[in-house]
């Protein structure tokens, strides 16, 4: 019998104490959100009863069906646009080798880390209650969202480019506005067309739920058919968005592979 | 000069086109400048009323907001547990057959493709509303995203360890156990950390269609224009997911 190091023995009961805690918290979990197995067990049979008054799904429906699709890349479109065009100012506000003025840098850093923590669909909810039902509050809630991640992502490539061209710049008296536009523009153009296009995949494919908050797209047309307990229509709408999911997703990887 | 006068076609075609299917979207969803000079200051007004927000409701904000995390940590190790053996299944290099491999990614492609508030709304359908039915969303679709990381992960593993110990004479449960598991649990839990920084934010919407968390108490809020509430639950989901996000690029830090 080889004699355990103190050491060893409590590592052992370190682990026991952190096995302990984490069975207690997971307890915690599943009593707060009234989760069991069982319940998961006893309701899989109206979940399959669900999945039987989906089938089979109703194909005549096709016809309304692609109309909001548009609509939903339409959306898509234009809150990224507007998105990318409200993170111009942003993107020179929060680089640091941009705004010299360290306290507003770092108010305009943290903003858009505050700005991307509320998710898009919130932001839909909100602007649902505020300008009405329709697509024009998916297009706002998706300009919003995504001029943060546009506004991030961008100044820290504007944060990372060659000194070189600015400073040259800069000792030939170039003034701020024309260091911008001649050295750091031209740097990271590409890498803001790249940013621009990695987003607009992104809200495409949240525009196809923005509708169940009430803001437009092939959601809403979801929404009214579950609503109205319309499920072969709506399972109709299921298979279509995973079928035009997939296809911006190949679209999008061919896209890729032929810009890099 | 032929080929700058051509870059220069280049050029304007591509922004025409832009110009072309931006000014295309606008008119189809019927944005123009008169809606949105009608639109902003309404958005104004709100975020004006928001703010400041109700403090009386900062109990039960806080009580949605715990309830959510309640639902983004269930659904989280859900979804890493159930990955672990889609994952393996769906690994080329551990595969028994390539199309076992090939149908194992279709099948997590499919699962990942469905957005978890669609999947609430089947399981609010179904196990009716309350945080169950997004724990269950959550689970779902955490499994087919985090089945095709670990995939990914157990692809890119060494293959030395794997091939010294098969030369042992090591059975494959012994490979897995001894040469496979040990490179890739801590990249598991690192993604596992990284899909639940998602799962607080899916969480804290799923509520928005009946499946529990804060968005329950965010939509009844909306519903009735309380937008002082509306303020609170805001600054609560600020406040939790950027102490989660922060939580967790500490701790993934330094698993890697």
């Amino acid at each position: 019998m080889i004699s355990l190091s103190p050491q060893s023995s409590m590592r052992k009961a370190l682990k026991t104490v952190g096995v302990f805690a984490l069975a207690i918290f997971y307890l915690v979990c599943a009593k707060q959100t009234g989760f069991s197995f069982r319940l998961m067990w006893e309701g899989m049979p109206s979940f399959v009863k669900l999945l039987g008054d989906m089938t089979p799904p109703n194909w005549s429906i096709l016809n309304r069906i692609f109309p909001a699709f548009v609509e939903t890349i339409q959306i898509a479109i234009l809150g990224t646009t507007f998105g990318a065009v409200l993170a111009l100012p942003l993107i020179a506000l929060s680089s640091g080798n941009i705004n010299r003025n360290k306290f507003s840098y770092l108010f305009f850093k943290t903003l858009m880390n505050l700005v991307r923590t509320i998710p898009e669909l919130l932001y839909a909810a909100v602007l649902v209650a505020a300008v009405g039902f329709g697509p024009f509050a998916g297009v706002l809630a998706l300009a919003v969202f995504s001029m943060s991640i546009i506004a991030k992502l961008t100044s820290e490539s504007v944060e990372a480019i060659d000194p070189g061209p600015t400073e040259a710049l800069a000792a030939c008296g170039a003034n701020k506005a024309e260091n911008i536009v001649y050295a750091v523009v031209p740097q990271v153009l590409p890498v803001f067309v790249s940013y621009f296009l990695y987003v607009l995949e992104i809200n495409i494919r949240v525009s196809t739920v923005l509708g169940l908050v009430g803001a437009g797209g092939i959601g809403q047309l979801l929404k009214t058919y579950l609503d109205l307990f319309r499920y072969q229509n709506a399972s109709t709408v299921i298979i279509a968005t995973f079928v035009f999911v997939v296809l911006i997703d190949q679209l999008s990887t061919r896209l890729r592979a032929r810009l890099i | 000069m032929g080929v700058q006068r051509r870059q220069t076609l280049t050029r304007v075609v591509t922004i025409a086109a832009v110009i072309y299917i931006f000014v295309w979207s606008a008119a189809g969803v019927s944005v123009d400048f008169a809606r949105i000079k009608r639109g902003l200051p309404a958005v104004g007004r709100i975020v004006n009323t928001m703010f400041p927000p109700d403090w009386s409701m900062a109990k039960v904000a806080l009580e949605g907001m715990l309830q959510s995390f309640y639902i983004a940590v269930l659904g989280t190790t859900i979804g890493s547990v159930l990955a672990i053996p889609l994952g393996f299944f769906a690994a080329r290099n551990v595969a028994v057959y390539r199309f076992l491999s090939i149908f194992g990614k279709q099948v997590l492609n499919a699962i990942r493709t469905f957005p978890e508030l669609i999947l609430a709304v089947f399981f609010v359908a179904s196990y009716g509303p309350g945080p169950m039915a997004g724990l269950m969303a959550v689970g779902v679709h955490s499994t087919g995203m985090m089945g095709k990381l670990y995939a990914d992960i157990i692809e890119g593993i060494d293959r030395g360890p794997v091939e010294a110990l098969v030369s042992a004479g090591a059975n494959s449960f012994e490979v897995v156990r001894y040469s496979i598991l040990p490179q890739v649990i801590p990249e598991f839990i690192a993604t596992s950390l990284y899909r639940f920084e998602i799962n607080m934010r899916a969480a804290s919407t799923l509520g928005l269609v009946g499946a529990g968390g804060i968005g329950v108490l965010l939509l009844q809020a909306l519903q009735f224009r309380r937008w002082p509430i509306v303020g609170m639950a805001l600054i609560i989901i600020v406040v939790a997911v950027t102490i989660i996000d922060y939580a967790s690029a500490f701790i993934r830090k330094r698993i890697v």
